[in-house]
């Protein structure tokens, strides 16, 4: 089952992370390449030649691109144990909803808090903390997005988490103020080892945006 | 059975004839109610899909679910006749990706030549063929994108399958054609024809009329993209 497993990925990204940790739920061994972004290898220009982005996931030399589909790969591929999808198809929707969400707003608002300035960085800033009290309010009372149990969701939104620190520090507010259930949700997230191994450190990240903000010309 | 499906849905919107397309190829039996999305929208689209507050929202007892791609698989995990997902996860997982790519990529960039300022229309002429000739060897000389059947990539791809054409007709722009893209034209006629598809696609004519109505609507600004 386990056959060759390969992950092309960048270690500051949110969706290499995600799979990361789809790998590490289910105990699977594979073998880590990290990409060189101004200078992508063959292999990634090969394995996936219509985005040429990480993160890629080649399972016994074929590639899967895209980091939900990545996701979902492993859990049906690898679906002995730890289970990331609910059995039900109902909550199968409203998880890949979601998941889709988080793709849809979080990155790109993100984004916007350290490479805008002025009132396109405090209409982001707005509009992140909605969407994020949005997620929040999904959460409910829950331990997890999943229920009793970690999951799809959890796995799609937590990368973000070492993300907070710079989108806080650029936009001058505290994510935990607005939304504690979430921080909180986080911090518990953070005590699974497969989260903790998968995420970058937050300072590391920080740096890295000064770094590129720099290279990127961006004031 | 007692089984309550219902689609909220407009009757020219792509996204909309996706969740349409999946329904009838199983024979699921559903009520269908039309939203004016140029106009108002109801309470109940409000109260359905209070995120996004779009079309279509598909209703399974009570229950909204919403976001084309995701009614498709809920779909295909409800209702078990006529697959429109592989079996095998390598094959799903290709299938889930071009999908994607459909959305992230293709509608924006097809769509945009037909709208976009004068200045802009080489460069989205440009990406937009860029798109097609993806979506090209993505097919592979089959039939249709799901194999011999269709599936969710070629319902998912239904702007280019349907659409495009008649924008094409409108405008006189031609983005598709059969000395370019030869393989996925002909996919434009078999999935037209398909016996189930055809049946349900928005009539020609009046789909000609609207094309009219949203480029007028674009170019008057009263709508962004």
């Amino acid at each position: 089952m386990e056959g060759e497993v390969v992950l092309l990925d960048f270690w500051p990204s949110m969706f290499g992370m995600r799979t990361r940790i789809a790998l590490a739920e289910k105990q699977i061994k594979y073998e880590y390449r990290e990409e060189d972004l101004r200078n992508k290898s063959a292999l990634l220009l090969q394995m996936n030649p219509v985005h040429k982005k990480i993160p890629v996931l080649i399972h016994n030399g074929k590639p899967i691109c895209e980091s939900l589909i990545q996701v979902q790969y492993i859990d049906e591929v690898w679906n002995d144990r730890a289970p990331l999808l609910p059995p039900n198809p109902y909550q199968r929707a409203t998880a890949r909803f979601w998941a889709d969400f988080v793709d849809k707003k979080i990155y790109d608002l993100g984004g916007k808090l350290w490479r805008t300035k002025g009132e396109e960085q405090e209409a982001a800033k707005k509009e992140l903390i909605e969407c994020l009290k949005l997620l929040e309010g999904q959460l409910g009372d829950n331990p997890y997005f999943g229920g009793k149990d970690f999951g799809f969701l959890d796995v799609a939104l937590v990368p973000f988490y070492c993300w907070f620190y710079t989108y806080e520090k650029f936009g001058r507010f505290s994510i935990e103020a607005e939304c504690p259930k979430l921080i909180a949700w986080a911090k518990r997230c953070m005590q699974k080892e497969s989260v903790a191994k998968s995420l970058a450190d937050q300072e590391k990240i920080y740096d890295f945006v000064l770094h590129l903000k720099k290279a990127l010309g961006i004031e | 059975m007692g089984e309550e499906v219902k689609v909220f849905g407009f009757w020219s919107s792509p996204y909309t004839l996706r969740a349409v397309l999946a329904l009838r190829l199983k024979g699921v039996p559903y009520e269908y109610v039309e939203e004016n999305v140029l106009g108002n929208k109801s309470p109940l689209l409000l109260k359905y899909n209070p995120i996004h507050k779009k079309v279509p929202v598909l209703l399974h007892n009570g229950k909204p679910i919403v976001e084309s791609l995701v009614i498709l698989e809920y779909i295909d995990e409800i209702w078990k006749s006529k697959p429109i997902l592989p079996k095998h996860p390598y094959d799903k997982a290709m299938a889930r990706f071009w999908a994607k790519f459909f959305d992230d990529k293709c509608m924006p960039a097809v769509w945009k030549p037909f709208w976009c300022p004068e200045d802009e229309r080489e460069k989205a002429v440009e990406e937009a063929c860029q798109c097609l000739k993806t979506l090209e060897t993505a097919l592979n000389g089959k039939r249709f994108f799901g194999g011999e059947e269709i599936g969710l990539v070629d319902i998912a791809a239904n702007f280019v399958g349907f659409f495009l054409r008649t924008m094409q007709e409108v405008t006189g722009l031609e983005l598709l054609s059969a000395e370019k893209f030869p393989h996925l034209f002909k996919w434009t006629d078999e999935f037209v024809n398909h016996s189930v598809v055809k049946e349900n696609l928005p009539p020609r004519d009046k789909q000609l009329e609207f094309n009219r109505v949203i480029i007028a609507k674009y170019e008057a600004g009263e709508i962004k993209a």
